[in-house]
C-alpha cells in the first residue's frame, strides 16, 4: 500500500458533521492528497462558500491525521473548479437516500432547473414519486425541502448544484 | 499601488455581501412563514461566504496582518465601500424582496463577468458564487412575480417599494475610481456593459409581476466612496458590537 492510499482510508473515517451517513470522499470534496518534501497536502474544496461544516471538516482532518502519525499537516482550500454535486460518489447517493435524504436528481449541469422546473425526486421514505417542492433552501445549503403528497411526510433533498 | 486598487476592489464587493448578508440575517426568526425565515437565512450564509472568501483574499493582498474579522469587525463606517442599496432597512417582507431582486440581478451579471477577470483568484471565487447567486435571484424572481401579481394590497406593497428604492439602483453600474482603474487590466468589471442586461431582467419579472417599471430620476449614490446613509451605522452597531466591546474576543 503506498503512502496516499493509506491517507484515503484515513479520509475514509472523516464525517460530514451535519450528515454523517457520508465522508468526505463521498462528498467529493477531496481534490488532491499529496506529499511535497515530507510535508503532507490535502487539497479540500468548499460545498457552499458559507457551509459552516467546512471549518469542522478541515479540522476533522488534521486532527485524524495527525492522530494517525502524519505530524506535517497542510490542509488548503481551492474554490475552482467549484464543487459540484456531480462529484458525490454512487455510494454516497446510497448512503444518503438509506438515511432519508433524497439525493441529487440528475446532473448539476441541466439547464431545466434554472427556472422554477420542478424534476421528479423521489421520495426516500415511501418511493412515491408523488412529491412537491416546498423550499428550494432547507436546514443546511446543500439541501432542499420536499414534500411527499403519498405518505405525506416532509423530506430533505440533497440539491443539485 | 496595484495591490491597493485590487484591496479596494475586494472590499467593495466583500462589503455589499457582508452587508446585505447581515441585513437579510435581520429575518433570522422572523419571517413570514418558517420556510422562508430559512431561505432568507441561507442566502444571508451564502453571502456571509462570498465575504468570507473575498475578505481572505484581500486581507492576503494587503499582506500587513489584519485577518478576514478585523476587516469586518473593526473598520468604521466611511470605509465601508458597499452600495447604498443594500444598508437600507428591510421593511416589510415585500420591500425586502425588491431589494433583494434588484440587487441579485445585478450581482449574478456581475459575477458572471468577474469569471473572465484576469485576477484568477477572483474568478475562481466568482465561479464559486455564482452558483449560489443563480439561486438567489431565482427565489427573489419568483417572489417578485407572487407578491406583484398577488392581492391588491400585496400589489400595492411591492409597487411602493420598487418606487422607493429604485433612485438606489443608479449606484450599482456607477464605476468607482478604483474600478476604471482596473478595468483596464480586465480584472474588474465594466459595469457599464452590464445595464442593458440587467433592465433587461428587470423588465421581463416585473412585467410578470404587473409591476410598473420606474422611470429613470434622480439617482443616490455615495456608497462606493464611503458616503453612507445613517442606516449603515446602526447596522455596524449591531453587527460590531461583540468586538468593539470585547476586543479579539473568541468562542
Amino acid at each position: 500500500m503506498t503512502n496516499t492510499d493509506h491517507i484515503y482510508n484515513i479520509l475514509q473515517e472523516v464525517p460530514d458533521p451535519e450528515i454523517p451517513v457520508i465522508n468526505v470522499l463521498d462528498l467529493g470534496i477531496i481534490r488532491k492528497v499529496e506529499f511535497v518534501n515530507e510535508k503532507l497536502e490535502v487539497t479540500i474544496t468548499p460545498t457552499y462558500s458559507g457551509c459552516p461544516a467546512m471549518n469542522v471538516i478541515e479540522q476533522t482532518i488534521r486532527e485524524k491525521l495527525i492522530s494517525e502519525g502524519y505530524q506535517n499537516v497542510e490542509i488548503k482550500t481551492i474554490l475552482s473548479p467549484a464543487w459540484t454535486t456531480d462529484w458525490l460518489t454512487e455510494e454516497g447517493k446510497q448512503k444518503l437516500l438509506k438515511y432519508g435524504i433524497a439525493p441529487p436528481v440528475g446532473s448539476s449541469s441541466n439547464k431545466s432547473t434554472l427556472f422554477a422546473e420542478e424534476k421528479v425526486v423521489g421520495c426516500p421514505q415511501c418511493n412515491s414519486n408523488n412529491t412537491t417542492l416546498v423550499s428550494e433552501f432547507g436546514s443546511t445549503p446543500c439541501k432542499s425541502l420536499y414534500k411527499c403528497k403519498d405518505c405525506l411526510e416532509p423530506f430533505d433533498y440533497f440539491k443539485c448544484h | 499601488m496595484k495591490e491597493n486598487l485590487l484591496l479596494d476592489y475586494l472590499l467593495q464587493l466583500g462589503d455589499n455581501a457582508l452587508v446585505l448578508g447581515q441585513r437579510l440575517a435581520e429575518w433570522c426568526g422572523h419571517g413570514p412563514i418558517l420556510e422562508q425565515d430559512m431561505a432568507i437565512t441561507n442566502i444571508s450564509l451564502d453571502l456571509f461566504g462570498q465575504t468570507r472568501n473575498l475578505f481572505q483574499y484581500a486581507a492576503k493582498v494587503e499582506g500587513k496582518g489584519r485577518t478576514e474579522d478585523n476587516l469586518a469587525f473593526l473598520r468604521d463606517a466611511i470605509q465601508f465601500k458597499n452600495v447604498l442599496l443594500v444598508e437600507l432597512p428591510n421593511g416589510d417582507f415585500g420591500r425586502t424582496i425588491v431589494k433583494q431582486f434588484l440587487y441579485d440581478a445585478y450581482n449574478f451579471l456581475n459575477y458572471t463577468a468577474l469569471l473572465n477577470s484576469t485576477d484568477k483568484q477572483l474568478a475562481a471565487i466568482a465561479e464559486k458564487s455564482l452558483k449560489e447567486v443563480t439561486y438567489h435571484l431565482r427565489f427573489s424572481s419568483e417572489w417578485m412575480i407572487r407578491l406583484g401579481d398577488g392581492t391588491a394590497e400585496s400589489h400595492q406593497r411591492m409597487q411602493t417599494a420598487l418606487d422607493d428604492l429604485w433612485m438606489y439602483t443608479g449606484e450599482l453600474f456607477e464605476m468607482s475610481e478604483v474600478e476604471k482603474e482596473l478595468v483596464k487590466t480586465g480584472v474588474a468589471v465594466d459595469l457599464e456593459k452590464l445595464k442593458s442586461d440587467w433592465s433587461k431582467k428587470v423588465r421581463e419579472i416585473c412585467d410578470e409581476a404587473t409591476l410598473k417599471v420606474p422611470e429613470n430620476g434622480w439617482m443616490q449614490k455615495g456608497g462606493k466612496t464611503g458616503v453612507h446613509t445613517e442606516n449603515l451605522g446602526f447596522l455596524l452597531a449591531d453587527m460590531q458590537y461583540l468586538q468593539r466591546a470585547y476586543p479579539g474576543q473568541q468562542w
